[in-house]
């Protein structure tokens, strides 16, 4: 157990020496890496930042019923049990013409004028059911519900289904998914081209080394210890990538909020993006360092096999 | 010791086998000269010796070790029972002597403690005491051959293989290095010598096995030789 331990001590410290040693290709390999955890952080801020987004849009529509004046208290009771019993109704909340007409005084606060114009006609806002859907994009069930005959009747006016502000929920749903899109193709491209140069260092670097490899291996070097501080470089790579793509986020959020002052850019609310990434500060790190270091420790396993097979096919 | 039973090696799809049905017995304690002319096949048997390279057919059995049945994740610790030396020395370039030495030990995870008290007697029988912080390029050619014996016999093997350890030294440094090799084999170690330096073979009077063609011409006692 002590000599594993003593093992394990020499496997690691040789990995660090090497690390500083090789500074030319630990520089290339890194390059690489940084730029591919730094898309992969991007692109995961981005795309909590826009269901975000999505989310809270969504949670201020709603479908209004307005209700014609003459319609009774068990009428109106009735039509929300039927509106609730839908498949795609989440919550339904019911204003009274008294209700409706505060609610709109509210929120016309800043205009005395209109206030006041209210203020001197008879109150006349409908009572109103606010429906409160599921599913934005399936709207079409309540919609052919309310235009039966029998319920129609009881309507004042045509419901209002939030026409203008679903587009824009649309226009902010579909281009999320787009960029959800390029950030996985974006982030399985660049993912697959580090390996690929972390491979070719680690190879370059074992091809300067073979005659010690072969030394090693003469003399009776394990296939760990001789793989061991490859893998602790190529984890190494990880480690310094991951901060170093972490920083770059960071410095680029100093940048944009000093320099811009700007609190969105175009749909992306680059405060709500700070605030995840600051939030979340401690984890996105240990998933910068977690996916770096498993990107150099598979990478260098991998290349260091064929280098490392011992040549006794019995033929 | 040592064991060869009908070993033959053929090499990829060549139609002459680099070895022939040899056989062999070398018995612990044995000092043992492999002589023959260049492609006779002595490196083809120490390379098998080694498991640097797999017999075609024929037994090999190596302290006790059957090499059929030797899985490939076990030849490490097959070669840190026997100590080889190469005729290129293959010392690492950028350690010390004391490093080269001492990296047979971390190899094998001994503790620090441990070689600094090992290496410096190894080098002492080696004759290199006070070299210890050289670098192998500062040696001459038989210095680096006595670093690599050192390399070999720090962990106390129970077979030496030395492969023309003499064949890059002028005579005077080839007489230090077959020293040290006599002074390993009274001290208990089987050594196994090849070599095709005649005027070596002569003044040594041990064992002889003449390979020829990759056929064993000639294994007597005490024998001399002529090339």
């Amino acid at each position: 157990m002590k000599r594993k331990w003593i093992t394990f001590g020499r496997i690691v410290r040789t990995g660090i020496v090497n690390f500083f040693r090789n500074t030319s290709l630990a520089v290339a390999a890194m390059a690489v890496m940084v730029v591919t955890l730094t898309i992969i952080l991007l692109s995961m801020i981005v795309n909590k930042t826009l269901s975000n987004e999505i989310q809270q849009i969504t949670e201020k529509i709603d479908v209004s019923v307005y209700l014609s004046d003459d319609i009774k208290p068990d009428q109106v009771n009735e039509l929300r049990r039927q509106l609730e019993s839908l498949q795609n109704v989440r919550t339904t909340e019911f204003l009274s013409k008294s209700d409706a007409l505060e609610a709109y005084k509210r929120e016309n606060v800043n205009n005395p004028e209109l206030l006041q114009a209210i203020n001197q006609t008879d109150n006349p806002l409908p009572a109103t059911i606010r429906v409160k859907p599921i599913d934005l994009n399936k709207v079409n069930e309540i919609q052919d519900f309310l235009n039966t005959p029998r319920i129609k009747e009881l309507q004042s006016e045509e419901a209002s289904y939030s026409g203008d502000r679903k587009e824009a929920i649309d226009n902010i749903s579909h281009a999320a998914d787009t960029l959800q899109r390029i950030g996985i193709a974006g982030v399985a491209l660049f993912a697959v081209i580090s390996v690929l140069i972390i491979f070719n260092t680690i190879q370059m670097a074992i091809f300067n080394r073979r005659d010690e490899i072969s030394i090693m291996r003469l003399l009776g070097a394990n296939t760990w210890y001789i793989r061991g501080p490859f893998v602790v470089e190529s984890i190494i790579y990880g480690i310094v990538s991951g901060l170093i793509s972490i920083a770059l986020i960071h410095a680029l959020f100093v940048a944009s909020s000093g320099t811009l002052q700007a609190s969105s850019l175009g749909l992306l609310d680059i405060s709500y993006a700070q605030k995840y990434f600051n939030d979340n500060f401690v984890l996105l790190l240990l998933m910068q360092l977690g996916v770096g270091m498993a990107i150099g420790a598979a990478s260098s396993v991998i290349a260091t096999r064929r280098y490392l097979k011992f040549k006794t096919p019995k033929k | 010791m040592i064991l060869l039973d009908r070993v033959t090696k053929v090499y990829g799809r060549s139609t002459t086998p680099a070895l022939d049905r040899i056989s062999l017995h070398v018995e612990p304690k044995e000092f043992v000269i492999v002589v023959g002319q260049s492609g006779a096949g002595k490196s083809t048997l120490l390379k098998l010796l080694t498991r640097e390279e797999r017999q075609t057919s024929g037994k090999i059995i190596i302290g006790g070790i059957d090499y059929d049945k030797l899985k490939d994740k076990n030849i490490p610790q097959l070669r840190r029972k026997i100590g080889v030396v190469f005729q290129d020395f293959k010392l690492l370039p950028n350690r010390t002597v004391f490093e080269n030495v001492a990296f047979a030990l971390e190899i094998v995870g001994m503790s620090s403690h441990e070689i600094k008290h090992t290496v410096p007697k190894v080098l002492d029988i080696v004759n290199l005491k006070g070299k210890e912080k050289n670098m192998p390029m500062e040696l001459s050619g038989g210095e680096r051959q006595r670093v690599a014996i050192a390399r070999a016999i720090v962990r106390q093997p129970k077979i030496l293989i030395a492969d023309e350890p003499t064949g890059n030294l002028d005579p005077k440094h080839a007489w230090d290095v077959i020293a040290v090799l006599e002074k390993i084999n009274r001290y208990g170690t089987t050594v196994l010598l090849t070599t095709h330096n005649q005027e070596i073979v002569n003044k040594l009077k041990r064992r002889v096995v003449t390979i020829q063609g990759g056929k064993i011409a000639s294994d007597r006692a005490h024998a001399s030789y002529k090339l």
